[in-house]
């Protein structure tokens, strides 16, 4: 094992990806000479040409056409969309074709596509270059939606999406690009839909996603100065999603904050608070779920103000404390 | 604005003289079959007209009677392993390439032994073993996607070339012109065929673009447009048959526009308000494509008066047997609902 960055655990896994698989193919904008959006290709060109390393026009519509028609034709493209910001322009790509196809046709296609950006806010780059929208790709059937929140993760997530025969959504966060942490040198795998216990408590369950599971890790050690032990579960994936592991936290701590990034309203946090919501659990909690995301706002510029927009370590510690208080000497 | 016989003229033109011992090399048999195509997808259509009458077709559908030179002419050039993507009027692409008309059927009466195994209908007839990537229900969706066929053709050095099928009114999306950028950059074997059937709904052409022919817009992306009589079964055999060549040796993406008309509505819900009756008659008195083919054939002997005749009434008994048979296989099953949506 090696520390290597998070960004780095993205270019090999990319790197041996390609060396893997001749089928496997890079395409978008500046990927090439310039090594993409955050640097996850650089390098690539050189080693693998420009037959496999497909720098592109500024087209994403055309872009993940493109990788739509070549991966139900056999290939296997793993597209970069400089920010997640512009899924909008490839959206219906995405999610008239590439989510509908294998149903549509009847299962008679595949459309082994991953679709990789960097999403999130933090790096002032404001409204359009800042958001948290795999919500948007969540909801709909047909695609799969992960989102490492770490190095190790990265790596492993970004194999299994590689190898999945599905559209995979690979939703990078940009602050975390510079995060170091041990990482295999070889391939390895995560499979998609097993969720990750960060950390282990026993008084309240923290499911997070992305950046989100830091700052909630950050927040559990400050609770636990006051001696409340949190549980910290990252998903991984949206979907599918690991629904056990979340339960059977829950069940062991019978309380529950959802914290992500993305807008609160309309939120996947919401889905995750429904899955507990749902289940026989809802009725032995001992505090009322509560959910963090980002206001309902677009993300502004300003340093202070972006700070604002989405949930930080002390929004998160004040949850937490509000869970414990909750319900105090009354309900048991 | 109807400027249709003044476009035609000035294409037909600028064009060489065809003759029927034409650049694909038919055999007089090929030119047979491929007027019998014709009249499978004319009946084809009107059979289908007939079941919607009888409420047996569950959902809309957009036929694609009069345009028959330009499916058969081209997807009929194509082998098994080149490729088609199309569109929402896909009956006539999808016959022509090959797809079985019984499956087709199955698959518009919402049959589990349909293309689609029922989930699809009539908008996205998709049958990848004959080299059909699938039919679209979003205008403009297939120019990118036919683009990366025709890369994963290339990046394995094959010699499969890839025709992409439209209206002219989808040349106005967006994706049109992303897609004929990037394959003209990349040299991709891909036909981009525009079937100009004077509208887009009720839109006509002129109220949707200024420029007088859709071929003109490839000259922004350097490659070579073309406008021809898509009514006309040798021209259009001619015409893609030059792309096929070209795309196959590396010349890039070819855009024919092909001329024709619809004679049906756009879809079920149609009136046909925005033209008129005298139109269309005009269109099928003077350029119907299967009279057409029928008079070039007759003229070069190559079928008699009575092989003519009989053509359509074989066609006719086929597709009828077809019905009776497609109509008692089974509906697909309520355990398939949620089956599919993943692959394995
Ligand atoms: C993106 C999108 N916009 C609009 C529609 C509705 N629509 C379906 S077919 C059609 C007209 C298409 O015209 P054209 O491309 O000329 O094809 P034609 O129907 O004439 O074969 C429209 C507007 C759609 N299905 N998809
Ligand atoms: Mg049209």
């Amino acid at each position: 094992m090696k520390e290597i960055t998070y960004l780095e655990a993205i270019h090999e896994a990319l790197d041996e990806a390609l060396s893997n698989d001749e089928k496997v193919y890079l395409l978008g904008e500046d990927i090439g000479v310039y090594g993409g959006g955050f640097g996850a290709t650089k390098g690539l060109l050189e080693k693998y040409g420009a037959g496999r390393i497909r720098s592109t026009p500024i087209s994403e519509s055309a872009i993940t056409g493109v990788a739509v028609g070549s991966a139900m034709t056999g290939m296997r493209p793993i597209m970069e969309l400089q920010f997640s910001d512009f899924v909008t322009i490839a959206m219906d790509q995405l999610v008239n074709q590439a989510a509908k196809i294998h149903y549509m046709y009847g299962g008679s296609t595949k459309v082994p596509l991953v679709m990789r950006t960097a999403a999130g806010s933090g790096t002032g780059a404001a409204a359009q270059h800042s958001q948290s929208l795999e919500n948007w790709l969540a909801h709909v059937p047909g695609l799969k939606v992960v989102q490492p929140s770490c190095a190790y993760d990265a790596k492993g997530l970004l194999h299994a999406a590689v190898e999945d025969n599905n559209p995979v959504m690979f939703y990078e966060h940009k602050l975390l690009y510079p995060l170091k942490e041990e990482v295999p040198e070889s391939k390895f795998l995560i499979p998609l839909g097993v969720a990750a216990v960060k950390r282990a408590g026993s008084d309240l369950t923290i499911v997070a996603t992305g950046i989100m599971v830091h700052k909630a890790i950050a927040a559990a050690e400050i609770l636990a100065q006051s001696g409340i032990e949190a549980e910290i579960i990252d998903p991984r994936t949206l979907v599918p999603l690991d629904e056990d592991t979340i339960l059977r936290s829950v069940a062991k701590t019978r309380r529950l904050l959802v914290v992500t990034e993305a807008v609160k309203r309309s939120g996947f946090g919401g889905e995750i608070a429904a899955v507990v919501a749902e289940s026989d659990l809802s009725m032995q909690l001992l505090a009322p779920i509560m959910r963090l995301g980002g206001k309902a706002i677009p993300i502004p510029c300003q340093q202070d103000l972006e700070y604002a927009a989405v949930p930080q370590i002390e929004d998160i510690v004040k949850s937490a404390m509000k869970q414990m208080d909750a319900f105090k000497g009354g309900l048991v | 604005m109807f400027t249709y016989d003044r476009v035609l003229n000035k294409c037909k033109k600028g064009r060489v003289e065809m003759k029927l011992a034409n650049e694909a090399g038919f055999s007089n048999n090929d030119f047979i079959e491929m007027y019998r195509k014709m009249w499978q997808i004319r009946i084809f259509e009107e059979t289908l007209e007939q079941l919607y009458k009888n409420g047996e077709i569950h959902g809309t559908m957009h036929l694609c009677t009069g345009q028959e030179a330009t499916a058969a002419g081209s997807a009929g050039l194509l082998r098994k392993q080149d490729w088609i993507t199309s569109t929402h009027r896909n009956h006539g692409h999808s016959i022509a390439k090959g797809t079985s008309i019984e499956a087709m059927l199955a698959e518009i009466l919402g049959k589990k032994t349909g293309t689609n195994q029922g989930k699809g209908g009539s908008m996205h007839i998709a049958d990848p073993d004959h080299g059909h990537l699938g039919s679209n229900g979003i205008v403009g969706a297939g120019f990118p996607i036919a683009a990366g066929a025709a890369l994963t053709a290339q990046m394995n050095g094959t010699d499969q070339v890839v025709i992409c099928y439209s209206g002219d009114g989808a040349t106005n999306e967006g994706s049109f012109h992303e897609a004929m950028n990037l394959a003209s950059l990349w040299h991709l074997p891909v036909i981009y065929f525009v079937e100009n059937n004077q509208y887009g709904m009720s839109t006509a052409t002129a109220d949707s673009m200024n420029i007088r022919h859709i071929s003109q817009r490839s000259q922004s992306y350097g490659i070579e447009g073309i406008t021809i009589d898509g009514n006309d079964l040798i021209e259009v055999i001619n015409t893609t048959f030059r792309a096929i060549q070209k795309a196959q040796s590396g010349g890039g993406p070819t855009l024919i526009e092909a001329m024709t008309y619809r004679y049906c509505g756009h879809s079920k819900s149609d009136q046909r308000l925005y033209r008129k009756k005298t139109e269309e008659q005009w269109w099928q008195d003077n350029f119907d494509p299967i009279k057409r083919t029928k008079k070039t054939l007759l003229e070069h002997g190559i079928l008699t008066k009575e092989e003519c005749a009989q053509i359509p009434l074989v066609v006719q008994t086929e597709i009828k047997a077809a019905v009776v048979k497609v109509r008692k296989d089974p509906k697909p099953d309520l355990t398939d609902l949620e089956t599919q949506v993943y692959a394995e």
